[in-house]
């Protein structure tokens, strides 16, 4: 399963950077979260797969029942998401108040500071 | 305790400068004078014990570690630097305020000025090599500072890169030679050095080392090549010119020189080294101070000469040749620094600053006329003033040294070119016919003659009466002889008989004034083949300047083409050539080790993600574009479950309908999408970003079987409900484990919104929402 994730996120890599050399405004920020969700995914793949359970310790243990899954990438990909989503939100308004200035999303009529 | 209180007070004093000139105002060049007085009384106790043979060290430490010291040194030869800076200083300071009165910047000016002054006594009283490193550049800065004070002139602002370019350039070559001779004394005082020398001397690095030191120096005391900065920096204010570029700053080169000569000096290499550079310095300077009739430029290429000179006897280096620097320094001090003051007083008084368009100013100007007049003479050389005596040793000297006649004929042409110069800047101005000029000529206020007149008539005095001066330089000539050579106490005398030496002066008076009396058709000749102007110096720095410019230009349009898609090409053609090279080099990747185990469901859930994918890349209506995204991210989230994430896989979920809200709601007022590209760049784009994501598939592939360190999750897992008392791990590292971590993710959380915020609501004024 590791190279089909491996390939899943090559895919999305993929498609972000297609979107992010666009002239679109719009295209480059869904590009951007295509980005994030493929660096999630890279990490959580890199981070080594099991199909075992959730790294939870069960009511009455100490420590979870073997084998577990590993709970760091699983915390850095929740910091990761939350803070992706902060991004998100600011270039998504950024993006609006851009098109409400300049009259286009064409990041080639943003270039100069003249507006 | 008491030098670094010496050195840091003339900072001290330049804070308050400028706050006790808006109260003091007319009077405050006098106040201020004060300080330099004062030091230069407190020095003056110094030299009993330092002619007793007495030295005086002071250091506290920097950073030990380093062997960098604030270490000061009080021996002869720093002495008498430090006298003249601030015996010099007191007259420069009290000119300042007559020279520049009226000018709404004084207060400024006098805080460069004693800043420079400060930087100039810690450059010649450091013992420490950094500590002089950090003083030398402090003069540069000033001195860029004070050229550059009427920076409202362009070409006042131009001297000032110049000076500062060149010099701080050369400051450059000086550190890296400094720390190599750190390294190779294994001490970083100056003091310590001598004992060192033999070491120094042997050492393969020596000669790299010396000629860092000296591209230091010689830029410094504008020796040739690096002697155009010194005239063009002639745009300072007349006190700057005099204090700066040719009684002290300029000889900071001179005094390094010296300084370190007990141990570098007599090898070969220090020889060729530095006498053929002083002899072109010397003769260069001479005959382009006669091809002038702008007086600052006269003096500033006649005080080059004298840098050259200097240079040229430090770099011969005996006992004689190093008591005959000490005292035409101290003669060229005097009769230098009076010639320029004068000159200031005649461009004030007059408005002009040409030689041949002046005369006859000695009945509007007599005070002035009789400075000028004295200290013109001890340039030429004439007895019984101190130049003669300094001109005398020079001769005596260079004609007991090995190639002595080559030195000797190099002095002699240099004393005729001094006469000729001493003609245009002493007789020329104020005797013979009066022309008419801007303003009508009178006696400058006595804040103007007084540092001249005080100057020059110590030219005069230490002429008339050489034995009292006489243990004072020699003290100064021994500290830069070193203790190994055996000593001989310096005695001045204004006659020595009938020698060869004096036969050479003559003949150059005798030179000097046929070379006055064909002034104008040398300067004709020269005009018309003025080469070595066009090609010169100047212009190989003006050419090297343009030429960075050029590539700064030229690299800055190559590179920041101001579009973000060719930041973005960069970035991934860089990722997919350096990683894609080392996977490729490294074989960590084998293809055996891919795994098999895939499930149905899976595969499928892989399809729908990457269709979705490439739905929202080519839709072309925005709606479903953003349909596509919530099914990517709705699928990441399944994997997350698969796998045994749940945490993330429900912070996905939520996160992901917030997002699909988002978009909806800002995006439904933006236009549909419009083909903004040609075909051939997006199937240009289309590679690029194929190969990128397939550079990361394989890194991916690569990083799974790459462990490098055991697993930090191990003592997460261990001991999350030991000693956290939480039973989801996750939870448990976020806020517990890594809580400072969260902290900051929560603190980027909180700028965005405010970013989001301020995008939202606050608008420029007159801009409705």
């Amino acid at each position: 399963m590791e190279t089909v994730l491996a390939v899943v996120a090559g895919g999305l890599f993929a498609a972000a950077f297609y979107l992010m050399l666009r002239r679109s405004l719009v295209k480059l920020v869904i590009g951007l979260v295509l980005l994030s969700h493929a660096a999630n995914l890279a990490i959580f793949t890199i981070g080594g797969l099991t199909r075992a359970n959730a790294p939870i310790v069960a009511l009455g243990k100490m420590q979870p029942d073997l084998p577990t899954a590993d709970p760091l990438p699983q915390a850095l990909i929740l910091t990761a998401i939350v803070i992706s989503f902060g991004v998100t939100a600011f270039a998504v308004v950024l993006l609006q108040r851009a098109y409400q200035a300049v009259g286009s999303d064409d990041l080639d009529k943003m270039n100069t500071t003249d507006t | 305790m008491a030098i670094s209180v010496l050195v840091l007070s003339g900072f001290a004093a330049a804070v308050i400068a400028p706050w006790l000139h808006r109260y003091a105002g007319r009077v405050s060049g006098w106040l201020l004078a004060l300080l330099p007085l004062a030091m230069t009384g407190y020095l003056a106790t110094y030299v009993e014990p330092i002619i007793a043979g007495q030295t005086f060290r002071e250091a506290y430490p920097w950073a030990p570690s380093l062997g960098v010291a604030f270490s000061f040194y009080l021996d002869g030869l720093s002495l008498l630097f430090a006298l003249i800076v601030t015996g010099i200083g007191v007259l420069v300071t009290i000119y300042s305020g007559g020279y520049l009165a009226g000018n709404p910047h004084l207060g400024r000016f006098y805080a460069f000025l004693l800043s420079f002054m400060a930087s100039m006594l810690g450059v010649v009283l450091a013992d420490n090599l950094l500590t002089l490193y950090v003083f030398w550049e402090l003069t540069s800065l000033t001195s860029f500072l004070l050229i550059g004070f009427e920076h409202e002139r362009a070409e006042a602002r131009k001297a000032a890169w110049q000076a500062l370019l060149v010099t701080s350039g050369g400051g450059l070559a000086l550190l890296a030679g400094l720390l190599l001779l750190g390294q190779l004394a294994g001490t970083m005082e100056l003091s310590g050095l001598e004992s060192h020398g033999e070491q120094i001397r042997q050492h393969a690095l020596y000669l790299p080392m010396l000629l860092l030191l000296l591209v230091g120096a010689f830029t410094k005391s504008a020796q040739f090549p690096f002697h155009f900065w010194l005239p063009s920096a002639m745009e300072a204010p007349t006190p700057v010119s005099t204090y700066l570029h040719s009684a002290t700053m300029v000889k900071a080169g001179v005094y390094l020189i010296a300084r370190l000569h007990p141990a570098l000096g007599g090898t070969e290499a220090w020889w060729y080294a530095i006498v053929p550079v002083g002899m072109a310095t010397m003769l260069v300077g001479g005959y382009l101070a006669i091809c002038n009739t702008d007086l600052k430029r006269v003096l500033a290429y006649s005080t080059v000469s004298a840098l050259g000179t200097l240079v040229l006897m430090i770099g011969i280096g005996t006992l004689h040749a190093l008591q005959a620097a000490i005292v035409y320094l101290v003669a060229h001090a005097l009769y230098k620094a009076a010639l320029f003051l004068v000159a200031g007083n005649v461009a004030h008084e007059t408005g002009v600053r040409h030689a041949d368009r002046l005369g006859g100013l000695w009945r509007a100007m007599p005070i002035s006329a009789v400075a000028g007049t004295l200290a013109a003479l001890s340039l030429a050389g004439i007895v019984p003033f101190f130049g003669f005596v300094g001109k005398e040793l020079l001769l005596e000297s260079s004609l007991e040294a090995k190639q002595a006649w080559f030195l000797a004929a190099g002095i002699a042409i240099m004393g005729a070119l001094s006469v000729t110069a001493a003609c245009i800047v002493g007789w020329r101005v104020f005797f013979g016919k009066l022309p008419d000029t801007p303003k009508a000529p009178h006696e400058a206020p006595m804040s103007l003659w007084l540092g001249p007149l005080v100057t020059a008539a110590g030219g005069l005095a230490c002429g008339l009466f050489p034995f009292l001066v006489a243990p004072g330089l020699g003290a100064a000539a021994s500290s830069a002889v070193g203790a190994t050579v055996p000593h001989a106490a310096l005695e001045l005398a204004l006659w020595h008989g009938l020698t060869p030496a004096l036969g050479l002066s003559a003949a150059g008076i005798a030179m000097g004034l046929i070379l006055y009396a064909f002034w104008q058709p040398i300067r004709a000749i020269n005009q018309r083949w003025n080469v070595l102007l066009r090609y010169g110096p100047a212009a190989w720095y003006d050419g090297v300047l343009g030429g960075m410019n050029w590539l700064a230009i030229s690299q800055t349009r190559v590179l920041q083409s101001g579009y973000l898609r060719v930041y973005i090409m960069t970035i991934l053609g860089t990722l997919v050539g350096l990683v894609g090279y080392a996977l490729a080099s490294g074989k960590r990747w084998n293809t055996s080790s891919l795994d098999t185990n895939v499930r149905f469901y899976e595969v499928v859930w892989a399809c729908l993600l990457l269709v979705a994918a490439v739905t929202a890349v080519r839709s072309r209506t925005r709606l479903a574009a953003i349909a596509a995204l919530g099914v990517v991210g709705y699928s990441v989230a399944l994997v997350f479950i698969l796998f045994g994430a749940p945490d993330p896989a429900m912070t996905q979920f939520a996160i992901e309908t917030l997002t699909v809200i988002l978009f909806v709601l800002v995006l439904y007022r933006l236009p549909r999408f419009a083909v903004l590209s040609p075909p051939w760049a997006r199937t240009r784009d289309a590679v690029i970003a194929l190969s990128a994501g397939a550079t990361m598939t394989v890194l991916i592939l690569t990083a799974i079987h790459y462990r490098a360190a055991e697993k930090v999750s191990q003592y997460y897992v261990e001991h999350s409900v030991q000693e956290a008392h939480g039973r989801n791990i996750v939870n448990v590292i976020l806020v517990d484990f890594r809580g400072f971590d969260t902290l900051g993710e929560i603190t980027v959380l909180v700028v965005a919104a405010i970013g989001v915020y301020a995008l939202l609501r606050l608008r420029p004024r007159g801009e409705r929402t």
